[in-house]
């Protein structure tokens, strides 16, 4: 049973903003003790509260502000996402199928029918850890604690690559397709909006700031912005789980190329399940850009995906992500 | 607490339509909706097993869309229409008879699409939703419209063929 808490239907992001800044004035030294939180679609802030992993004294919807289900899209401004569009409609929408298709597909690929009804996309970016021992009763280093249990315990689900003292992975889906497309976040506060890259959105938590991302405890998401991709631009997105579907990725892929003739002329690599943000697979990227279709088919595909996976330093439970991502790697520049 | 938040752990008063009837509840935010229709409501038909998005043993179909109860708050369904399992059985017109089942329960029973039927009432919440969007469905994607219910037992070809029988009596019942 969760522990009570108030429940108050914003009317629009400002007052969500004005809502957060008061209630979450102390400034808590971990972001689990914010008093205030924001409800979107609940079907991850539910499973924490239930756990007792967070318990806030208010929860403020926002499903009540309106407009911010909308999806627009215009050649000369972009996409416009805003922050309660479902996984469903991400999945369904046609121009999102034919411009921005591994943001379709990795959002098709997220959780199961029911949760991509309920799951919206800004909920999505801000999900906590899926780390057994953060979701147990383990006061580890990622709450607050001394110690990453899972660096010498069951880490089969952890980082390869990028291991700080926390060893998670992000678990959404969507996020490596966002940045893919060079996704912008519009962030509102009490006092000040600001706009933040997806990419950057995502840190490695730190001593300082033990959280997956850069929200503060009064900030919400009220639009996600993704440029318009230039013609021939192809994506996809792959993902590997445990079964077939309604599992987190054991590592998942978002490309994307921009072809000048029979040129690669931009390349976007986007790793999910590999590190504890989206990991930016840079060295392929390089591999491949300015050379050609042909190239990519014989051979450079499977020599760069080989090359991304070079400095990853499995633990003991999960070596086999290497390979698997190197194979996504492969799989998914031959696609493009 | 800021003084100026509006206070709210007590109970309020709620009105949602449930199988087409106005119910009014009075619950505390934290009131899940599986828990309202449970315990407040008496429609044990939507099952609670995980309680964590993990299973689809408590799916009901709010607006038009599958859900899981236990994720939704009582609270966030005001005003909302709200279908379950009990709701889809219809009285029959002619006087004295019982209630006569859906298609979906029909092609159930006729395909034998389950064994301890504890994940029943939700696979045929989602196969109703599925059908509403899709009347026509091939395999893979009844196969992707249930892939939010798991079956303990094991029933899944059998939910399958019942899937399609019913969308195909559906079709021919116009
Ligand atoms: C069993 C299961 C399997 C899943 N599998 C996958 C999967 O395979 N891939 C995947 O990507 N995801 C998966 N998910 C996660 C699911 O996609 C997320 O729970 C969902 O997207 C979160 O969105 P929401 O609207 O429900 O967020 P909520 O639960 O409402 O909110 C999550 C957090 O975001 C905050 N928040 C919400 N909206 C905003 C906003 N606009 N601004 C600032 N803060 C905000 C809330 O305060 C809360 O802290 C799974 C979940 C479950 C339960
Ligand atoms: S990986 Fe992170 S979340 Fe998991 S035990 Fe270690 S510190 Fe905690
Ligand atoms: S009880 Fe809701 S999904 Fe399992
Ligand atoms: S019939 Fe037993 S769980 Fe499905």
């Amino acid at each position: 049973m969760m522990k009570p808490f108030d429940h108050v239907d914003a009317n629009s992001a400002a007052r969500a903003a004005a809502l957060l800044g008061e209630g979450n004035q102390a400034a808590p030294s971990r972001p689990e003790d914010r008093p205030v939180r924001l409800i979107a679609g609940g079907t991850d802030l539910l499973t924490v509260m239930k756990d007792d992993i967070v318990s806030p004294q208010t929860l403020v919807n926002i499903k009540t502000v309106p407009d911010l289900d909308r999806i627009q899209f215009d050649v000369a401004t972009g996409l416009h996402l805003g922050p309660l569009v479902s996984l469903t409609d991400l999945e369904h929408d046609t121009l999102i199928n034919d411009r921005y298709t591994a943001l379709a597909q990795a959002a098709h690929l997220s959780a199961s029918p029911q949760l991509r009804n309920m799951a919206t996309i800004g909920g999505n970016l801000l999900q906590q850890s899926r780390c057994w021992y953060y979701r147990g009763p383990f006061h580890c280093w990622l709450k607050g604690g001394d110690e990453c249990y899972a660096r010498e315990g069951e880490n089969k689900y952890h980082a390869i690559l990028d291991q700080g003292q926390c060893i998670t992975v992000n678990p959404s889906d969507p996020a490596q397709a966002l940045i893919a497309f060079d996704a912008t976040l519009h962030i509102l506060g009490p006092s000040a909006q600001r706009d933040l890259k997806v990419e950057q959105f995502f840190i490695n938590p730190t001593p300082q700031r033990r959280a997956l991302n850069q929200l503060d405890d009064d900030e919400l998401i009220t639009a996600i912005t993704l440029p318009t991709p230039p013609p021939d631009t192809h994506s996809v997105y792959l993902k590997m789980m445990d079964r077939q579907t309604w599992g987190f990725a054991l590592v998942s892929v978002a490309a994307r190329i921009t072809w000048d003739g029979d040129r690669i002329a931009r390349a976007d690599i986007i790793m999910g399940g590999v590190a504890p943000t989206p990991y930016r697979a840079t060295i392929a990227e390089q591999e491949i850009t300015g050379r050609s279709r042909s190239d990519l088919h014989s051979g450079l595909a499977d020599r760069a995906a080989h090359k991304a996976m070079r400095d990853a330093h499995p633990l003991e439970h999960n070596a086999y992500k290497a390979p698997l991502g190197a194979a996504l790697i492969k799989r998914a520049l031959l696609a493009l | 607490m800021p003084s100026n938040l509006p206070a709210g752990h007590s109970r309020r008063t709620i009105t949602m339509t449930v199988n087409d009837e106005q119910h009014t509840v009075y619950v505390e935010p934290r009131r899940t909706l599986l828990d309202a229709l449970r315990e407040d409501l008496g429609l044990t038909g939507a099952k609670k097993v995980c309680d964590l998005g993990q299973c689809g043993a408590c799916t009901v179909i709010k607006g038009n869309r599958a859900i899981y109860s236990c994720l939704t708050l009582a609270v966030e369904c005001a005003g909302q229409s709200i279908q379950t399992i009990e709701g889809l059985a219809q009285a029959d017109p002619a006087p004295g008879s019982q209630l006569r089942l859906h298609a979906i329960q029909q092609a159930f029973i006729e395909c034998d699409a389950y064994q301890c039927g504890y994940c029943t009432p939700g696979q045929i919440m989602a196969i109703k939703a599925l059908l509403e969007h899709n009347p026509n469905p091939t395999l893979d994607e009844v196969k992707m419209g249930v892939s939010g219910n798991l079956c303990r037992c094991g029933a899944y070809p059998n939910i399958f063929r019942a899937a399609l029988r019913a969308a195909e009596l559906l079709r021919t019942a116009g």
